[in-house]
């Protein structure tokens, strides 16, 4: 080791190389331009060195922002503190053998070389310094800002994000959550789980509002109170019409429908989960006449898969009305019907094409291809920005016939048909008005 | 009454024995309790006299008539459970046995009274079930095998027997599962392991019933008339998910496909066990109305499914999650 260091190291002599070999002055020039290159590397360093300066006081930012050697050098001079951090500038056992060289250096022709050398080794120990102190900032030393400051301002920003009362607000939050893992929350005999309509709502919001741009007419129709079945028109190839009908009864009456739903939806994964902590259940009368003589707003889509999964031809054209169930439970339950008209839902999945034998393989009712959905992919599930309009018509009341009534066959058919034309006539209308679909 | 070895039956025999005890000159009254099963039973029965007796056996009938039975509880009809028969066992001892009784009764001119302990599972469990169960209503589907089909045929015959003996009035009790520790209910069973397994994308509405509301129900069946077929169930729902966050255990979602065999497989590893019927229950849910046992039976349950639920609670170990939410 002793040897090789003999042979190979600079023994704390000046030069490149070993002793045996001292650096020539043909070397030297070989390095030069090498280290003519140097500066630039330094004003790289310097350059986050005078961002970090930027943070000390004053003084120390000329010093810092100086690129030229004498300028380092005097900085250097000014600060001991630098100097000792600096390697190159301190005073130790190693010094002297890399000041020499510059000493030396200084001597020799190749002055430019040797003060950008220099420049460097000191914008190198000033960006040291810098980000010494900078780091050192942090800390709650008395040099940084102050830990009360701190605390302020993050309160301020609190409040300017959360509003005034955020301590209230974010007390109820941490709240709902901990009553969330804690299951200690309320859910009714059907489901309905209130704080996932809510966040469901919140969820639907803006793309009821802004993606479909809804129109809500006639929410005057909806009872404020008791019970009331909404019959309405179903399409779009995947139901959103109901979530959106729930969000405006909701956003209007700030009362929860109770969408039925066919068994499908509860007999998928997620879907049937979701569907009934939103307060939906299955389309069957029983649900139908608890929920409508329990005083709930139990909305229908009676068109049901025909309805949904119809081409986009047919759209706007109603599809039978089932079997005019919901009619019997109304008048068992003496409740009003409400029809609802709803354009916009047509649009959204133009349903041009179906493939029957893969949706029998599934269970589904159809496999819809729309212009857009195999071909695009996911991308292909995102609705079309039809415009909407959701119209409540006037209820048809039940209570003038008598519940027994709900057993007359012709009758039944014949309020059906009476809802189903007050929808069909509505939807027309509403179709002249809205003009073009999309824009 | 019939299968006092298992804890509720005994549970039940006793309450009644200790009513004969208190008070037997009322009208109605019970004087005499006489249990039977086909093992002794390890828990103290109190005042009720044991008969050791294979209801699948005409034995039966002959304890009918030495003992004088007016009044025939039946609560011999359960789920299948570890250590005591296999599957089709508890199959023969719930169908069979439920026959040869009703056989017995038929013949014994001294019974007037029977009450049918079965449960809310032979409503099934089916995505196609309405949201609460009414007396009236069928099974739509989910009972085409195991305990909730035994539940359906004992009920079945049970219907033939009211028909041949119209003199005989016949309570069926359809109950909820009750949920204490010292039960082995198969829910209880379930909710007991350290994790709960569940079907993802599914969270069932699930409904429970107290013990006592259980015993006080059988007691008012047997000392007054009450024909019919109820409900019995505390009232409101629990979400499985919401039960499992009550407890503090974690739950695994699992696929629907070959989610009964991991339910086993880790309910056994987990130390307990669970019949083959319940992944359907786990996965659907199920909830009854229990309107007619308020308004025609004139029973008003003491406790609703989370106050059931909450005693459990408190009775069971705490899960590993049980910290979250200071609880």
């Amino acid at each position: 080791m002793v040897d090789e260091r003999k042979q190979i190291g600079s023994g704390g002599q000046a030069g490149r190389g070993n002793r045996q070999v001292s650096p020539s002055s043909a070397a030297r020039s070989l390095a030069g331009p090498a280290a003519a290159k140097k500066p630039k590397a330094a004003a790289k360093k310097a350059a986050p060195a005078k961002r970090a300066a930027a943070k000390r006081p004053a003084p120390k930012k000329a010093v810092s922002k100086s690129p030229t050697a004498t300028a380092a050098k005097k900085s250097a001079a000014k600060k001991p503190a630098a100097k000792k951090t600096a390697p190159k500038a301190t005073p130790t056992a190693d010094e002297p053998k890399v000041q020499t060289p510059q000493a030396e250096q200084v001597k020799r022709p190749h002055l430019r070389a040797v003060t950008d050398d220099d420049a460097a080794a000191a914008a190198a120990a000033a960006a040291q310094e810098a980000e010494r102190r900078t780091r050192s900032a942090t800390a709650p030393i008395p040099a940084g800002i102050p830990l009360d400051d701190i605390v302020a301002a993050l309160l301020g920003a609190f409040q300017r994000v959360m509003g005034s009362d955020w301590e209230t607000r974010l007390a109820t939050l941490l709240h709902t959550i901990r009553k969330r893992l804690s299951g200690e929350y309320e859910v009714d005999e059907f489901g309905l789980d209130p704080a996932i309509v809510t966040v469901l709502e919140n969820a639907i919001e803006p793309i009821a509002e802004k993606w479909f741009r809804l129109e809500v007419r006639g929410v005057e129709n909806i009872p404020t109170d008791g019970g009331a079945l909404l019959v309405a028109n179903h399409s779009g190839t995947v139901p959103i019409d109901g979530l959106m009908t729930g969000y405006a009864v909701h956003k209007h009456t700030d009362r929860h429908l109770r969408p039925l739903g066919a068994d499908l939806v509860f007999s998928l994964p997620f879907v049937g989960q979701i569907a009934r902590k939103m307060g939906a259940t299955l389309a069957c009368t029983e649900d139908a006449e608890r929920l409508l003589t329990t005083g709930e707003l139990a909305a229908v889509w009676p068109e049901g898969f025909k309805g949904i999964g119809k081409p986009f031809t047919e759209r706007y054209k109603l599809q039978r009305f089932g079997r005019g169930g919901f009619v019997s439970s109304a008048m068992r339950a003496q409740v009003p019907i409400v029809p609802v008209s709803i354009v916009g839902a047509e649009e959204i999945y133009p349903l041009v094409g179906n493939v029957p034998s893969l949706a029998r393989l599934l269970g589904l009712p159809y496999l819809p291809i729309t212009p857009f959905f195999p071909l695009l992919g996911p991308l292909g599930m995102i609705p079309l920005p039809s415009k909407w309009i959701i119209e409540f018509g006037e209820p048809i009341r039940t209570d003038a016939y008598e519940p027994e009534a709900a057993d007359d066959p012709m009758l039944l058919f014949n309020v059906t048909d009476q809802v189903r034309e007050t929808i069909q006539q509505t939807l027309y209308r509403l179709l002249v008005d809205r003009g073009n679909a999309f824009f | 009454m019939t299968g006092v070895a298992r804890r509720f039956a005994s549970k039940a025999a006793r309450h009644l024995a200790d009513l004969a005890d208190s008070g037997s000159d009322r009208p109605g009254g019970i004087t005499r309790v006489v249990g039977v099963d086909t093992v002794v039973p390890d828990a103290d029965l109190g005042g009720v006299k044991f008969v050791r007796a294979d209801i699948r056996t005409p034995v039966i009938g002959k304890v009918i008539a030495v003992e004088d039975v007016d009044t025939v509880v039946h609560l011999d009809v359960n789920p299948p459970a570890r250590g005591r028969l296999g599957g089709t066992s508890t199959k023969e001892l719930n169908v069979i046995g439920t026959m040869q009784l009703l056989a017995a009764c038929q013949r014994a001119s001294t019974v007037t009274k029977l009450v049918l302990g079965s449960s809310t599972a032979v409503y099934g469990t089916s995505p196609r079930d309405p949201a609460l169960f009414h007396e009236s209503m069928a099974a739509r589907g989910g009972v085409r095998t195991g305990f909730p089909k035994d539940a359906v045929e004992v009920e079945s015959y049970t219907r033939g027997f009211a028909r041949r003996r119209p003199d005989v009035i016949i309570t069926t009790l359809r109950a909820a599962q009750a949920l204490d520790v010292d039960l082995e209910m198969p829910l209880s069973m379930y909710l007991r392991n350290p994790v709960l397994p569940v079907v993802a994308g599914y969270d069932p509405r699930l409904q429970f019933a107290h013990v006592e509301d259980l015993l006080n129900v059988v007691e008012q069946a047997v000392t007054h008339d009450r024909p019919g077929t109820f409900n019995v169930a505390g009232d409101g729902v629990l979400m499985l998910s919401q039960a499992a966050r009550r407890l503090g255990r974690p739950i695994i979602p699992l696929p629907s496909l070959g989610y009964a065999s991991a339910l086993t497989r880790i309910a056994r590893a987990g130390g307990s066990d669970i019949p083959p019927d319940l992944h359907r229950l786990l996965k659907y849910g199920r909830a009854v109305d229990t309107s007619a046992l308020r308004e025609i039976f004139g029973y008003e349950p003491k406790y609703s499914t989370a106050e059931v639920f909450e005693q459990f609670r408190q009775q069971v170990r705490p899960g590993i999650l049980a910290g979250i939410g200071e609880r």
